[in-house]
This record gives C-alpha cells, structure tokens and sequence, in this order.
C-alpha cells in the first residue's frame, strides 16, 4: 500500500498552536463587545414587528363586542379547514353574531387566509407566538381565548390597512 | 317547428313562445331576476335584456314572442352595455351586506355580479333604507333592504298558492313590499317564496342563519308529508338535516313543496327521543341490549303464539321494501292477520299539492300485499281483537298505532307481546315489550308509490352507525370530503338504527326461515318480478324523477 507523502510539514510555530489560539481568542473579545443578536427568552421576550403572522384571533370592540359577523368566509378559505363557525341571529343592527368560533391551533398553519379574507376586518393574525398545549382539546381555542381588545392590535391592523 | 337565430344558433320554438322560454328549453340560459317557468311575465327586473336585428330598441327577452326569423344577440356590445347597466341599477340600493345575508352562496344578484357586472359602482352617496326584519308571516322573514323589486314572490301568492297577500307599497326607488292590512303571509305554500326570492330578502325562519349553503350536502329524496311525494333535497351538515327545499319534477309537484312538509317532516330525525339500539323491556322499564339478544328473544317469544293470535301491522309510512318484508315474513308464519293504518286528514287536502293521505306510500303497502289475507282480520278486526283479547301478539312497522287509537293505549300495555320497530319513542313503543330502531325516511334506500301509482326512490341522506358517507353513496360536502372522523365537524351522532326490512330479514333467520337480502334494491328487484304493478321496473329506471307504475292513481280517498 503506497503512502503519500505530506507536501509540506507544519513549522515549529505552528505546531505550538499559540498564534492560532490567539487569533482565535481575538475574534471572541472582539464579538464580546459587539451588539448582541441573542435573547435570554423566557425572560426576555421578542416582540415581532407588525408583518408577523402570529396566532389568529378575533377583535373585540370597545364595547365588548366582536367584529364578526359569522359569515363564515374564513372557514370555508381556510385551507387547512382549522376554523369553525355557528352563527346566529342578534338584536343588534348586524343581525349576525357567532355563537361558536373555534380555531384548532393543531391544524392552522398561520397563513393568514382568513385575515384576508374577512370582510369585517374582524380576524387578524397576532403577535403571539407562544403556542403549547398539553392536551389535544386545549389546542381548539374558542371564542374566550380568541377575543382580543381592538387597542392590543393597533399595530397589525395600521399595517394592513396600509396595504389595502 | 319555425326557427329563429340566437347568437348565431338556430333554435327551434313552438309558436307563441318567449325567447328566454325557447332557449331555456334548448339548455342556453339568458340572465333574468324575475322571470320564472310557472309564474306570469312581470318584465321589471330588465336584466334578460337582448339585441334584435331590426328593432329600434333592446328588447326584454321574457316577454318578446319569437318570431320566424328572428335574429337574437345576447352577448353583443349593446346587450352586455345595457346588462352591465341594469346591474348597476339595482346595486345601488342594494346593501353589501352579503356576509350577513343567508342567501349568499345562492345568490342570483350575487352570482350575476360577478358574471355579468363592471364590478365597480360608481354611486357615492347614502344607500336608501328600508325596513329590516319584517315578520311577513310565521314562516318568512323580510328584509326590504335586499329587495330588488322583481314581484316574483307577489306573483306566487296570486297565482300558485291562490291567496293575495302580498303588494307592492309604494313608488320609485322607496317601493317595498308588504301584505295587506290585516293579513299575513299564511298560505299553506308560504315558503316556497324564499325559493323563488332570488336575492335574501325574504328568508325562512326555521333556518336563518343556522349554516351557510357551502356546508352542507343536498340530498335527493321524496317528502314524506302526504301521498303526493314530492321531490325534495335534504341539507345536511355534520349528519343533521337543517332544511328542506323543493326539486323541479313536472309530473308531481312542479317546483313547490308545502309548508308542512318543509317544516314538520325532519325534525324527528334528530330529536332527542329516536331509539338508538334495541330495547327490551326488563322490569317495567325498556332496557338497551344487543341486537343479537333483541333478536332471540323476539323469534323464541314470536313463536309461542297460535297463528290466529298474531296480528301484523305494516306501514304506509313504511318504503315498499319494509312491507314486502312484513308481508312475506306474516305469510312464512301463516298469519293472515295483517294490514295497516290510514290516516286520512281531509281538511289537509286542497287543489294545489296537498291530498287527504297523510301518509307517502298507501298505494305502494296495499300493492305489495299488507292487507288481510283469506279469512284474515283488517285493522278494524284486529283492534277488536285485541280489545277483546284474541289477539295476542301484535308486531308493528313504523307507524303509532295507540296514537292513531288512543282508547286502545291501555289494551296494548296489557298485550302478551308487543314488538315495534320504532324510529322515536312514541306512545307506541313505550308501551312495546320489545322496541327495534327503525331507520327512518332520510336514512335508508326504498322506494315510496305516491297517490298517482307513481314509484319513487328515496336515497339516504343521513349516516346511521353502518354507514359510511363516502362508500354508501350518500351525498358529501366540502367538510365531509376533507374532514377525517376525529374532526369535530364529522362527529355527529349516528344512530344504531335499520331500516325495517332489515330488521325483519334479521329476525327471520332467528325463527329458522331465511329471508335474506343485501340491499334494498335487491328487495325492489323480487317485487318488481313478483307483483304485475311493478313489472319491468328498478332503481335504475326509476331514477331521480321516478316511473309510472301500473296502479290505478288513487281517485277518490275513502274517508273513515
């Protein structure tokens, strides 16, 4: 069996690796001064900026009310088929409200259909991002999980609307 | 035939028809809002607008008469401007509000806003408003809002159901409809106007807002309400019927239902008393078992009586299928006691769709054999037999023979043995010693003979524990296509039912003579080759609109 032979062996410098540990050393020092890009999460929490597509919800007005008027647009859109509506008749001058809106946190895949969808600009992706369950029945968030004060989502929607 | 030229097609007509008439009968659909097959030409809505060589002006095509000749464009510069124009026209006033509309989805104005519109409107200043949420009657709702003022439904009320109702206040773009003073829309035929409604002003009350059309499935069948069977579509969405609306057939009820078929004909299906699993009786209470044990203890019970002791019981209310059964099972046993209930309501009847025959298959019982054989008791007989304690055993299909006799509630508790194959707990079966689930009418296959000798297929349309949506050929919707079993959508419930026939084919094997069939349609096939009636006939032929058996049409209702 032929050996082949090292084309050049290494210097007594280099072979004291002292240099090579310098040098090395140096680009930590220099990246400890430098601004961080880490984050000590949970402590420290990201906030995305308002094109993220975080989980959906529902808007709830000043009042307490939803936007929603039940029509369904997002369930049938929904490609992932996450969401379920039931809707049903109210005194209000919107005549129709949902009695159940529920989203399976399982199945959506945070595209952001529904929001696009909606003609009530009353389902909008969140910045909320923190999403594990222990259960499966936890992951179907119902109306009380859904409903969020319009002012929480200033952000997101300004952001849609300038896009409109 | 004389012909006329209709983009560029040559059409044929008879004389004296309309244009929009002509090429509807040659498949080709000009737009139109208030135009209808069976209701007079109103010619307000404007938009079957079309372009005639040789006339000065457009013209509408539900009123112009064809001519020999006639050259007719619908698509030309001209007739889309003036469609394109007319749609504006009635958007304007018209609401967006199609997300909270229950018509969406069925929309005709929806639908020809997208194919036949700009899309863009061009009015900027305040929509007219008029009174929302008008109860016109028990059944409809009004919203004059989404009115487009085509009088579709004025027309019906004066020419269909015969009952003025219903008029235009009113005039110009404030014009809205109401009925008149002291009156509400009450005919027995109301509902039929939230059909005909193209746009979601006049809504039915038993369904706003309940689901949206995209979810469910349309199921064809027959209603059940009265001998006249007519064709209808059951909705249904996560196993549950939601409504029920009319299908066109010429030979039995054109395109209208009654009210009482749509609304009083479904409930029961899902209601909270359906028998789900055989019942026994144990201790005075009716106790839930197998069907294995149901099934023994009814053959070992069944067979302690004399043949003169038993009565059998069918149902008009019962598929052909169910009776044959019934009446081939009595016959094995060599009962000859064996017929059914009538239930005739004349003040039910008018001259429209409604007949005395509260029941959809009478004809179709007494073809198949559930009358008294030689020497045998008729129901008259039987009830006073048991009155008088002669008969002693007594197995009903489908029917509520101590709601159809209420003197004879006690009498029945006190029978030796009572067996019912029952589809809710009615008086009936409460009182039964052993209750079978009965499917019933939107569960299983069958065929029912309406008053005119006609037979009609009724096709499933709600999964019961043995169904599949998918493999048994039931209709599916867009959530029962994608949803998987575990989806909360796909989990309504499924009741542990059989449609009689199979229950009494099941049983027969129990008493050691086997009637056995795999389906429905293998029953229907044994008939059709056995009774003369029935000749030459199977689902196949039947088909959706149904045949024309051999009976005589039902002329006169015998009253009792």
């Amino acid at each position: 069996m032929a050996v082949k032979k090292r084309e050049k062996d290494l210097t007594l410098l280099e072979k004291m690796y002292i240099p090579e540990i310098v040098k090395g050393l140096s680009l930590t020092m220099k990246n400890m001064f430098k601004p961080k890009f880490t984050m000590k999460y949970p402590e420290e929490k990201f906030i995305p900026p308002a094109s993220y597509r975080g989980r959906p919800v529902l808007v709830m007005e000043e009042n307490g009310e939803e936007r929603c008027v039940a029509c369904g647009l997002c369930s049938r859109v929904c490609p992932a088929l996450a969401i379920e509506v039931q809707a049903a008749e109210t005194e209000r001058e919107k005549e129709r409200y949902p009695v159940k809106f529920e989203i399976n946190m399982l199945r959506c895949i945070f595209c952001g259909f529904c929001e696009e969808v909606c003609p009530e600009e009353a389902i909008v992706m969140s910045k909320d991002y923190e999403l594990a369950f222990s259960h499966r029945e936890d992951a179907i968030y119902g109306k009380d999980k859904l409903l969020t004060p319009v002012i929480q989502l200033k952000d997101r929607i300004e952001f849609l609307r300038s896009y409109k | 035939m004389p012909k006329f030229v209709l983009d560029g097609k040559e059409i044929e007509f008879k004389p004296g028809q309309t244009i929009i008439q002509a090429a509807k009968d040659h498949g080709i659909t000009i737009p139109h809002f208030c135009w209808h097959e069976s209701l007079s030409v109103a010619g307000n809505c404007r938009v079957c607008l079309v372009e005639i060589e040789k006339m000065p002006k457009l013209a509408i095509a539900c009123s112009t008469t064809a001519a020999e000749g006639m050259v007719v464009y619908t698509a030309s510069e001209k007739a889309l401007g003036a469609r394109n124009a007319v749609m504006e026209f009635l958007l304007i006033n018209h609401p967006l509000d199609c997300p909270i509309c229950d018509e969406a989805g069925e929309c005709k104005l929806q639908d020809y806003a997208y194919s036949h519109s700009a899309g863009e409107s061009r009015f900027v200043e305040e929509k007219n408003h008029k009174d929302k949420r008008v109860p016109l009657g028990p059944y409809v709702m009004f919203d004059g809002d989404r009115c487009i003022s085509c009088s579709r439904c004025i027309r019906f009320c004066d020419e269909i159901a015969k009952d003025n109702e219903l008029t235009f206040v009113k005039r110009g773009d404030r014009v809205t409809i109401t009925t008149f003073p002291g009156e509400e829309l009450d005919n027995p035929y109301s509902l039929n106007v939230t059909d005909i409604c193209p746009v979601g002003a006049l809504t039915n009350r038993d369904f706003r807002f309940r689901a949206r059309v995209w979810d469910m499935s349309a199921n064809k069948t027959i209603c059940t309400g009265c001998s006249r069977g007519c064709n209808i579509e059951l909705w249904v969405r996560n196993n549950e019927i939601l409504r029920i609306t009319p299908r066109q057939n010429e030979e039995v009820n054109t395109f209208w239902m009654c009210d009482h078929g749509r609304i009083n004909t479904f409930k029961f299906v899902n209601a909270e008393d359906r028998v789900d699993g055989p019942h026994i009786r144990k201790e005075g209470k009716l106790v839930k078992v197998e069907w294995n044990e149901a099934l023994t203890q009814a053959a070992s019970k069944l067979k302690k009586f004399a043949k003169n002791e038993i009565a059998f019981i069918g149902s008009a209310f019962a598929t052909l299928e169910d009776n044959y059964l019934l009446v081939k099972f009595a016959h094995s046993l060599g009962v000859k006691n064996i017929d059914f209930i009538r239930h005739y309501i004349p003040s039910f009847a008018d001259n429209i769709l409604r007949r005395e025959d509260m029941t959809p298959n009478s004809l179709g019982a007494e073809a198949v054999g559930v009358k008294p054989s030689q020497g045998g008791l008729n129901i008259d007989g039987i009830i006073n037999g048991i009155k008088e304690k002669k008969i002693k055993a007594v197995y009903l299909i489908d029917d509520d023979i101590a709601a159809a006799f209420p003197e004879l509630e006690e009498e029945l508790a006190k029978l030796d043995l009572l067996i019912v194959n029952a589809t809710n707990i009615n008086k009936s079966a409460s009182v039964a010693d052993i209750v079978f689930p009965a499917a019933t009418y939107a569960e299983k296959n069958g065929t029912f003979v309406n008053f005119q000798g006609r037979v009609q297929r009724l096709k499933p349309a709600v999964a019961t524990v043995e169904d599949d949506r998918a493999l048994d050929g039931l209709e599916m919707s867009r959530l029962d296509k994608f949803g998987t079993k575990f989806d909360r959508w796909a989990q309504g419930h499924k009741y542990d039912a059989k449609s009689s026939w199979k229950i009494l084919s099941a049983l027969s094997i129990e008493m050691g003579f086997k009637l056995k069939f795999n389906m429905a349609e293998d029953v229907f096939s044994e008939i059709a080759k056995n009774t003369k009636a029935f000749s030459g006939l199977d689902y196949d032929v039947i088909g959706e609109l149904g045949a024309q058996s051999k009976l005589q049409p039902e002329e006169k209702i015998i009253t009792t």
